[in-house]
């Protein structure tokens, strides 16, 4: 039984990945999962220097959800490097590192220096924050502008080069586009919805930062949807995210168009869900006599059932 | 108050950690919540076997977790988090708490009383009927200083009142350390007290948390580093017991 599959010329054993900004820098999880176990890490969003983030209440729950406002509090791609990626090497995780910049130049001097650093498996470009001003989710919200980053960082990279996209625009796909005409090697989506929650006694918002992104189960049918759209539209392998808790959801990702996944939210609720999920997997695929899990990918069968009794 | 048969728990927990209980079998409330340990469940042998949990009925989650049925399964992570360090003889500790700031304290008391250490709990609550437990801390050979706001039990007014006056007595040569856990302005109103004295006091906070493992960065404080420059830390990992004197109280939510 063969889990692994390939984003370009990267090869995971398997399609879990945990998701960035829920995952901490990974090696916090290290005593309660086996990080070489895991598809990949992604690490929470980097820029080039520390970031305090916003101020609390970061997170609010809402039914089968919940938004935050983190606001990228991060220490830094340098200390990164120092104090955090030799464990993840040691400990034999595949490192996505997610970078965040506010201009071009912050994205491609990020790249330039993760591409020298011992460890690093993939760039996931940050193009989707929604709780930032001043950089992201501005090239992120345009065709111009996502095209933009994402050729840049491919001019000074030969690591796999990931725009993580928003769902916050009227149209995913010309995104999944804009990225793959600029050299994407894959894309991953989505990102959070933006959203807002508000204490009706004191009328005040529930987050610091008032508006927020939404995740956790209640977004996955859209997120499943924007999936299958980009399947349309490109050939790029595609690591879908949104709500992902059980290994039927992350089938559901697979067959909608998705070569592998990541898990965030879930990961807070149940840390040890990773095994959970692989052994979902492994069953599934037994029970339906599939050899190789990445023959999934894109499976969706929609073409017209005959009704008999309609025709009588 | 629930217990829990958790023996891997209760046999590494230390004074003032915590753990994330899952209390809905479903997506709603969907995150785990964070609960002190309350007390260390031991069996015949005396053997560690399980753990309490002590919280008010405030939100959803905490009222799930009481409508739990006798021998139901609960997630539950931990122990998690920097627990408090108790303080050895000669030296006496003083616990402060005030309501269900209580939870953290009867791990302590143990710890403490295993290594001899004198110790004192000043304990406050809006009345009588909200102060629990009492017994649990004799046991430990603790002195009880008690107060209520509306003066029902023990000293009428606040629960600095007492530990203000005990404070005033002292010598400059006894040595005493702090420990507090409670409502925001009752622990800012205690570091203020132990800071006017010159005596070291840890606090337990209580912040909002999404996954309790350093993950999420939701759970922050705004904590002094050793150059005295404020950062967010995180109160699951950094805490959720810290140096008073750490803490920027005026960004805390009270």
């Amino acid at each position: 039984m063969d889990l692994s599959v390939s984003i370009g010329s990267l090869k995971l054993p398997n399609p879990l990945i945990a998701a960035s900004g829920c995952f901490g820098y990974g090696v916090e999880y290290s005593n309660v999962v086996d990080l070489a176990t895991l598809g990949g890490v992604a690490v929470k969003g980097l820029f080039l220097a520390q970031r305090e983030g916003h101020p609390p209440p970061r997170i609010v729950e809402t039914p089968s959800g919940m938004l935050n406002a983190i606001g990228l509090q991060g220490i830094g791609v340098h200390r990164f490097i120092r104090e955090k990626l030799p464990e993840l090497r040691d400990r034999r995780a595949i490192v996505f590192v997610n970078i965040c910049g506010t201009t071009i130049d912050e994205y491609v001097e990020l790249a330039r220096i993760l591409s020298d650093a011992e460890g690093v498996a993939a760039l996931e470009l940050n193009i989707s924050c929604p709780n930032i001003k001043e950089g992201g989710i501005t090239f992120g919200c345009s065709l111009t502008g996502t095209h933009a980053v994402v050729s840049a960082v491919r001019r000074v990279t030969d690591l796999p080069v990931i725009p993580k996209l928003t769902p916050n625009v009227t149209d995913v796909a010309s995104f999944a586009r804009a990225a793959a005409e600029a050299g994407a090697d894959a894309v991953s989506l989505v990102n959070t919805f933006l959203a807002m929650a508000i204490d009706v006694e004191t009328r005040r918002p529930k987050l610091s930062n008032i508006v927020g992104g939404l995740s956790g189960p209640a977004i996955r049918p859209i997120a499943v949807r924007m999936v299958y759209e980009c399947r349309q539209a490109v050939q790029l392998p595609i690591i879908g995210m949104g709500g992902i808790a059980t290994a039927d959801d992350v089938l559901e990702f697979m067959i909608a168009g998705a070569t592998a996944v990541q898990v965030g939210t879930a990961n807070f609720v149940d840390p040890f869900l990773w095994k959970t999920l692989l052994d979902g997997l492994r069953s599934y695929m037994s029970r339906h006599g599939i050899e190789s899990l990445s023959a999934l990918t894109g499976s969706l069968d929609t073409t017209k059932k005959e009704h008999a009794w309609i025709s009588s | 108050m629930i217990a829990l048969d958790a023996p891997e728990i209760a046999a590494t927990a230390q004074p003032g950690q915590f753990v994330m209980v899952k209390t809905a079998r479903g997506m709603d409330p969907l995150l785990r919540r964070p609960f002190s340990i309350f007390e260390i469940l031991r069996d015949g042998d005396g053997a560690p076997a399980g753990i309490t949990l002590l919280n008010k009925r405030i939100g959803i989650g905490t009222r799930l977790i009481y409508e739990a049925e006798a021998g139901a399964r609960l997630a539950c992570l931990g122990p998690l988090g920097r627990p408090f360090e108790p303080i050895d003889p000669p030296a006496q500790a003083w616990m402060v708490a005030g309501g269900v700031g209580l939870a953290p304290f009867v791990t302590l008391a143990e710890a403490l009383h295993a290594r001899g250490t004198r110790t004192t709990l000043f304990y406050g609550a809006r009345r009588a009927s909200e102060l629990y437990y009492v017994d649990r801390f004799e046991a430990f050979g603790v002195d009880v200083v008690l107060s209520t706001e509306d003066g029902s039990r023990g000293a009428a007014g606040r629960v600095t009142a007492p530990l203000a006056g005990a404070l005033d007595t002292l010598d400059s040569g006894d040595a005493v350390r702090l420990y507090a856990c409670g409502p925001t302005p009752m622990m800012r109103a205690v570091a203020r007290l132990a800071e006017q004295h010159g005596r070291t006091c840890d606090v337990s906070l209580e912040q909002v948390m999404g996954c309790g493992l350093g993950g999420c960065y939701s759970c922050v404080v705004l904590a002094r580093g050793n150059d005295g420059t404020p950062h967010f830390v995180r109160s699951c990992l950094d805490g959720p017991v810290f140096d008073a004197g750490r803490i920027v109280w005026e960004a805390l939510a009270h």
